[in-house]
């Protein structure tokens, strides 16, 4: 019933099948909301925040899916403004990323603060020294762009084309891409970096603090950097996700390979950089605010090994994996290397979030620890099925994966070839 | 009359603790949350969701038997002197230092309850009412009316009793005098301890106790290092309680063994 909707020339699965798809996430959606509603109707002593755990799981989702939501910016970044072509065969899933990394992101955070209905309030009555002022105006900002971005993807739509003036109006609102992708790049840098200052600022939790460049904690720059990195990966293993799904090739291994390249060359840069950072907090910054540091891997269960997993593990070994061409090729190895990358930057927000409240400061306090409450999960999974739920529509609707049809075409010449041979 | 031309005198409200003196009563905490219309704990609060702007840790010097020395540490609100630290993360000016007196304030009427300024303190020393206030029948008439109660879904803390500071201004304003004098304004804590062991006072009055206990070489503030400049100084003359004020210590001063 919906077909005439659907981007003349590709397949999409029926109706029936799609239903299927989605009722568990719409499931997932109404739990999740039902948890966030309790939230705000009741309060925040629905979750296990506390006075020490001021900051909890959403904060660190917010900085994680803000991180792999970069691709959005990145993409269009290297395509519009670098001029790399090949990227045009997934900047419109990337700006879907975008739209649902950044609007879950915002639910999330007005379900997080106490007091939803002032979020005017920091525009109002901004205070310009705070980081969370730069996220706030940068984020607001962005997720607009973000939106215009996502319109013409709308605006394609095979039905909405029937109307002249959204035609029109989509072909001026292409005119600004280039524009948009500039400001939208701006606006990023700012706010990636602004949520790595949120915690290197913090002179009073040396477990964050840093030193760095004029205003700018170093994890100002190492935010945009572990972003901008991870971005162009969330892309390629979403990309590889929904042709799993969907059993269908939607971008040419050129594309898939040059966004493993580009993530793999920021993440070699972004491990020198965080291991330089490390060794220069490690021996000069934390000591010198009276916590030598290696008292921060004192506490259960953060040893060392943590620091090895992010920036080793889970940083230096994709990075590798994604500048080995011979790797690189073979999807297995790119897929897994682009996982691996996302895992990092997520342990990296969690260390940032859980870690530096964990770890007491006052030498006759405790060690904490914090595990969140139903409602704090069911709200993590509302963003998550909320996600799935717009990609999915935005997949199924709207022509994201340009090359889809052509790379249809071809599959089914190949297949046509054998029985050509047999015929003739 | 109050001279229109005369500036006002800037003071900088501090406190001494003398934790010899200490015996961890907690009269100040009770006094605390009484003047400063601190609800009672919501049924189904932690330890680590209440309300307690000033908090008496128990602190032993780690010893075993009859070498076992104990000291109570009351912990309140720092009032950091420089870069303080929550006054500069927070996203709409909802804190802020009084250039008046230094007291570090908190406005909950313009909190957005993001809980960056928590995340920032390195004394823990701030609160999120996780809870509507509420207050047993009858218990509201004992609510004092110099403070207004905060509501659900923002941040408090202590303010050195803010609303003795304004009584103290009205009634040095009523008598013709432009200042308070030393002594005529003193937060319910410092009253209330029956040690004494709480001081209160001006840090630029070379005079006042807290300024005399600042200069004490027995005298000691919380991480210090961090640069944060407190206005609160601990005292005593016992060195083990002295290096309390250092950064935590791993349990049993060895590394994580799986690190």
């Amino acid at each position: 019933m919906d077909r005439e909707f659907i981007t003349r020339g590709v397949k999409r699965c029926s109706g029936g099948k799609f239903l299927l798809w989605i009722l568990p996430w719409v499931a997932m959606l109404i739990f999740g909301l039902y948890s966030a509603g309790l939230c705000l109707v009741k309060g925040l002593n629905q979750t296990n925040m506390d006075n020490r755990f001021a900051f909890g799981l959403w904060i660190f989702l917010d900085l994680t899916v803000i991180a792999l939501g970069a691709g959005a910016f990145f993409t269009g970044f290297l395509l519009y403004i670098l001029k790399m072509k090949e990227l045009r065969a997934v900047i419109n899933s990337a700006v879907v990323i975008g739209v649902v990394c950044y609007s879950g992101a915002m639910c999330a955070l007005a379900v997080d603060v106490g007091q939803p209905l002032r979020f005017w309030f920091t525009f109002w009555y901004p205070n310009v020294h705070s980081m969370l002022t730069e996220v706030t105006f940068c984020i607001t900002c962005y997720l607009t762009v973000l939106m215009i971005e996502y319109l013409p993807i709308v605006l394609k739509n095979r039905k909405l084309r029937d109307v002249p003036e959204f035609l029109v109006f989509e072909h001026e609102l292409h005119k600004l891409i280039y524009v948009l992708a500039g400001v939208g790049t701006f606006l990023s840098f700012f706010h990636q970096g602004s949520l790595g200052g949120l915690y290197g600022v913090l002179r009073g939790r040396p477990f964050a603090f840093r030193e760095g460049l004029a205003i700018w904690p170093s994890t100002f720059f190492l935010f945009i950097l572990s972003a901008a990195a991870v971005g162009p990966s969330f892309v390629l293993l979403t990309t590889w996700l929904v042709e799993k799904i969907s059993k269908k090739r939607l971008v040419r291994p050129e594309a898939m390979q040059m966004l493993g390249r580009i993530s793999g060359l920021l993440l070699a840069v972004y491990v020198l950089l965080k291991t330089i950072d490390t060794l220069v907090w490690i021996n000069r910054t934390s000591p010198g605010n009276g916590f030598p540091a290696a008292q921060y891997y004192a506490w259960h269960p953060f040893g060392t090994w943590i620091l090895f997993t992010e920036i080793a593990l889970l940083g230096m070994v994709p990075a590798l994996i994604l500048l080995t061409p011979k790797l690189r090729a073979r999807t297995g190895w790119l897929v897994s290397a682009a996982a691996m990358a996302c895992c990092g930057v997520a342990l990296n927000r969690f260390v940032q979030t859980v870690q530096t409240l964990a770890v007491p400061t006052l030498s006759f306090d405790k060690f904490m620890t914090y595990t969140p409450s139903w409602q704090e999960v069911g709200t993590f999974l509302a963003v998550l099925a909320y996600g799935v739920l717009v990609y999915s529509f935005s997949f199924r609707y709207f022509q994201l994966f340009p090359d889809e049809r052509e790379l249809k075409l071809e599959v089914a010449q190949v297949e046509e070839e054998p029985a050509l041979v047999g015929r003739y | 009359m109050i001279a229109a031309n005369k500036p006002n005198k800037i003071a900088r409200y501090g406190m001494s603790i003398d934790l010899d003196r200490c015996t961890g009563c907690g009269a100040c905490m009770v006094a605390c949350a009484v003047e400063n219309n601190v609800p009672p704990a919501h049924e189904g609060a932690t330890a680590r969701k209440g309300i307690t702007w000033i908090r008496v840790f128990k602190v032993d010097n780690g010893e075993e038997g009859p070498a076992r020395r104990s000291v109570f540490v009351p912990v309140l609100c720092q009032q950091c002197g420089e870069d303080t630290p929550c006054v500069h993360v927070c996203p709409q000016q909802a804190v802020e230092v009084d250039p008046a007196t230094g007291i570090v304030g908190q406005m909950p009427e313009r909190c957005l309850g993001c809980r960056y300024c928590m995340a920032a303190c390195p004394y823990h020393a701030r609160f999120f009412n996780w809870w509507d206030p509420q207050w047993p029948a009858g218990m509201e008439k004992t609510l004092n009316p110099d403070v207004a109660p905060r509501m659900r879904g923002v941040v408090e803390k202590c303010n050195f009793c803010h609303g003795r500071w304004h009584a103290a201004k009205e009634r040095a304003a009523a008598a013709g005098k432009s200042e308070i004098e030393a002594g005529a304004y003193v937060p319910a804590c410092v009253e209330s301890c029956p040690t004494g062991a709480i001081r209160f006072g001006d840090l630029k009055d070379a005079a006042s106790e807290p300024a005399v206990a600042a200069k004490d070489a027995h005298s000691f503030r919380l991480l210090e290092k961090l640069g944060t400049e407190p206005k609160i100084y601990y005292h005593s003359k016992r060195d083990w309680v002295r290096q309390v004020a250092a950064a935590p210590k791993p349990p049993n001063g060895k590394e994580n063994a799986r690190g």
